[in-house]
């Protein structure tokens, strides 16, 4: 097992990021609240963690159950489809209509269209993250592919 | 990412009890000094010419890896040795840490804590301090290994024969802050 190194280091270096998926899952508006959720959640694991190989992907995969968590606790309703983007320099997803669309998609179809190409997650870790199969999470992620297509052709 | 959301993040985390390490960086006449702390107190202090981000890995591994940057943590300790390097205070009151060092080295390290400002100990006399007037080398290993110079003195240990010996910050270091405390004339 290796070293656990000091969580600041994870902040540092992931959390741009984090909050990059959290807006592209839940919006920029409930963003920050699960960004909080996620790292305080993160570091009160912290100490147990046994693995310290992929921490981006632990923390990836809390962050998308932050994002789930902040679904169900609005009740599964569809958030604005656009977003007036005011500050677009600190994002490094790019900013075509395309993450706006993205954030039109079901929950299950956005987190895993986020997951696979905003954090480069493979289905195991989808799957991992939602909580449910990776066949049903690379069903997810073709659903929402497909829908994207449509919206945006 | 905004500073609020990283700052909001360190706040809740010291209020839900997560904050096990709270470390910053401090300005001093020497260069940056790296300052950490625990809930019971000041636990570490990195001088300039250390690796902070060593040290922090360290203490993530030692004491525990919830290490946050958490500046405000850290104000009694930056507000007293600010006042230390202005030559207006030459006692420290802030509460300390020790669980870095144990059994002799603890002992010693306690006892150059109590040298009084503006003074000078010998190894020897160390030793003999923490119970133990042979293990004169054992004494300088303790002042080497001092997880809080600066505030536990070890700058004021010197060589028997008048030599100033070692010091983790370097020699410079140490005759500089001897001079400050007007142990030794400016040269």
């Amino acid at each position: 097992m290796s070293k656990l190194p000091p969580f600041q280091l994870l902040i540092d270096e992931h959390a741009t990021e984090v909050m990059a998926v959290l807006r592209g899952a839940v919006g920029r508006e409930g963003a920050e609240d699960a960004f909080q959720e996620t790292f305080l959640a993160a570091l009160r694991a912290y100490p147990k963690l046994h693995d310290s190989g992929n921490l981006r992907g632990w923390l990836l995969t809390i962050a998308h159950r932050k994002a789930i968590d902040h679904h169900r606790a609005k009740g599964r309703r569809p958030l604005p489809v656009a977003e007036v983007r005011e500050t677009p320099v600190e994002d490094p997803l790019p900013d075509d209509g395309v993450w706006a669309a993205v954030g039109a998609l079901p929950p299950k179809q956005r987190a895993a269209v986020t997951l696979r190409y905003a954090s480069d997650l493979p289905h195991a870790e989808i799957a991992a993250a939602l909580g449910c199969s990776p066949e049903a999470a690379r069903r997810s992620l073709h659903e929402g592919l497909k829908r994207l297509r449509k919206e945006l052709a | 990412m905004t500073e609020t959301a990283l700052q909001r993040l360190t706040e809740r985390a010291r209020d839900e009890g997560l904050l096990d390490v709270a470390y910053t960086t401090a300005d001093s006449p020497f260069g940056p000094l790296l300052l950490a702390s625990t809930r019971k107190g000041l636990v570490r202090v990195g001088l300039p010419n250390q690796d902070a981000d060593a040290l922090l890995v360290d203490l993530a591994d030692r004491v525990s890896p919830r290490v946050l940057e958490a500046p405000a943590e850290l104000d009694e300790a930056r507000r007293e040795l600010d006042l230390y390097f202005e030559r207006k205070l030459d006692h420290f009151e802030l509460p300390l840490d020790w669980r870095l060092s144990d059994g002799f080295q603890l002992r010693v390290q306690k006892a150059i804590a109590r040298i009084p400002y503006g003074e000078t100990r010998n190894y020897t006399e160390m030793a003999t301090r923490a119970g133990n007037e042979r293990a004169v080398r054992a004494a300088g290993t303790a002042c080497g290994r001092n997880p809080l110079p600066l505030v536990v003195p070890c700058h004021r240990v010197l060589r028997s024969g008048g030599g100033l010996g070692g010091y983790g910050g370097g020699i410079e270091m140490k005759r500089g802050l001897l001079e400050l405390e007007g142990v030794l004339d400016h040269r």
